[in-house]
């Protein structure tokens, strides 16, 4: 038998958490499907699981450590009796409420859930490169976090791809370790916020390859330099690098309601007079629906802005 | 109490030489998320496992010399070692059933 909840959570990045937050506080005894461990930006905690310091989170003057935001955030939502389960959602059905969900193998007849509404928080993960060698020298020299592998970079010369702010953040916090870095973007102008620019051009340790775009990645067991091509002349050119931090952006985590909710032009889920999607009794809140904020805060008011909707919607079907 | 002994690079060769079971050997920092999240998953992992698979833990930021002995260059690294060899290499966090299942073939 599904086990039958008015409230399901599938994810734990800021938007899940707060859900989580509003819904336990509400007695509506949420359940939430945290995920599994990675280290790619779709793991229990989000994104910011692989985040060094969070300067603009209000309420934390000096700033506060990602992942501990988090652990404090999953601590608050297990307080008001959220419950919190290791798992992915592998299957939903949003045929009509009470909506089935699977967190074991999808193919079995019955769901392991059944909810009344669905909150979908399943947020974004980074994109890769998709060039030659890239994936098999994750772990030697490409890594998809920089605050994990920073510290393997002492004094090496490692590049950073992409323009905007994570890039920026990335590099700035490579600095600390690595010898040069160089900072890849295909344009001759940065999308990164103004302050990250100016931090970034400040820095004495990080030079700009404009115009550039990394075609593939050398070496046998480690990285042992990028190739690129120029955007403009197709000139392409050696970087003799010995590590590779991708920041290029992120891809929403839809795979699972694809076919079965609205999703909008750039692939996140379509949501309509805040957070409702184009099934009833469904929502949707953080990076999976949003690719122009994307902050832990706005991810937070819209998880916010999900619970309140859910809870109304099961006061008036009441 | 916890089944994870704390390796240094004084003590590591003696724990992964003598052992008479395979050794898991968990590199970490306490900066990293990643980490934290698995750590949990290998507790359990130990605790299943007792008798026939040894987890150990080796702080990088403290043990450069075994970490740069074995080339980690990521975090979390998982190296299973047996008879002192190393045998597979596990890099990034993992749902438990995926590292069990990496695993089973040296258990």
């Amino acid at each position: 038998m599904p086990d039958h909840r008015q409230v399901l959570i599938a994810g734990s990045g800021p938007a899940g958490l707060t859900a989580a937050i509003y819904t336990a506080r509400a007695q509506l005894q949420p359940v939430v499907v945290e995920g599994e461990p990675s280290s790619t930006g779709d793991q229990p905690g989000g994104q910011l699981m692989l985040t060094t310091e969070v300067e603009n989170y209000p309420g934390f003057v000096e700033g506060i450590m990602g992942p501990d935001l988090m652990s404090a955030m999953r601590a608050q939502a297990l307080r008001f009796g959220a419950e919190l389960v290791t798992a992915k959602v592998t299957r939903v059905d949003l045929a009509a409420s009470p909506f089935g969900v699977w967190t074991g193998p999808p193919d079995t007849p019955e769901p392991t859930y059944r909810a009344d509404t669905l909150i979908v928080s399943t947020g974004a993960r980074a994109l890769m490169l998709g060039v030659p060698n890239e994936d098999r020298l994750v772990g030697h020299g490409v890594s998809t976090c920089a605050t994990c592998d920073g510290f393997f970079f002492r004094d090496h010369h490692i590049a950073v791809v992409g323009g905007g702010d994570s890039a920026m953040e990335e590099a700035i916090f490579l600095t600390r370790f690595a010898s040069k870095v160089t900072v890849v973007h295909r344009r001759d102008r940065l999308r990164a916020s103004r302050i990250m620019q100016e931090r970034a051009f400040a820095e004495p340790k990080i030079e700009f390859r404009w115009n550039a775009q990394v075609t593939a990645v050398h070496g046998h067991d480690k990285v042992a330099g990028v190739r690129l091509r120029d955007t403009l002349t197709g000139e392409e050119s050696d970087l003799p690098v010995t590590g590779l931090f991708v920041a290029i952006g992120h891809e929403p985590n839809t795979g699972i309601v694809k076919g079965q909710l609205d999703i909008d032009g750039n692939g996140y889920i379509r949501t309509f007079g805040g957070t409702r999607t184009s099934v009833d009794g469904v929502f949707a809140c953080g990076d999976v629906q949003d690719h122009v904020y994307r902050q832990a805060v706005t991810a937070a008011g819209s998880g916010c802005m999900a619970a309140l909707d859910a809870e109304r919607w099961l006061r008036d079907r009441g | 109490m916890s089944e994870i002994v704390a390796v240094d690079d004084a003590t590591f060769d003696e724990h992964v030489k003598t052992a008479d079971v395979p050794v898991l050997v968990d590199f970490w920092a306490e900066w990293c998320g990643p980490c934290k999240m698995i750590a949990p998953v290998l507790e359990e992992i130990a605790q299943e496992q007792a008798g026939k698979l040894r987890i150990l833990k080796l702080n990088i930021d403290d043990n450069l010399d075994i970490t740069r002995r074995y080339d980690v260059m990521s975090i979390p690294t998982l190296i299973l070692f047996k008879d002192g060899q190393p045998q597979a290499r596990l890099i990034g966090a993992k749902p438990k059933g995926q590292l069990m299942a990496e695993l089973a073939a040296f258990l």
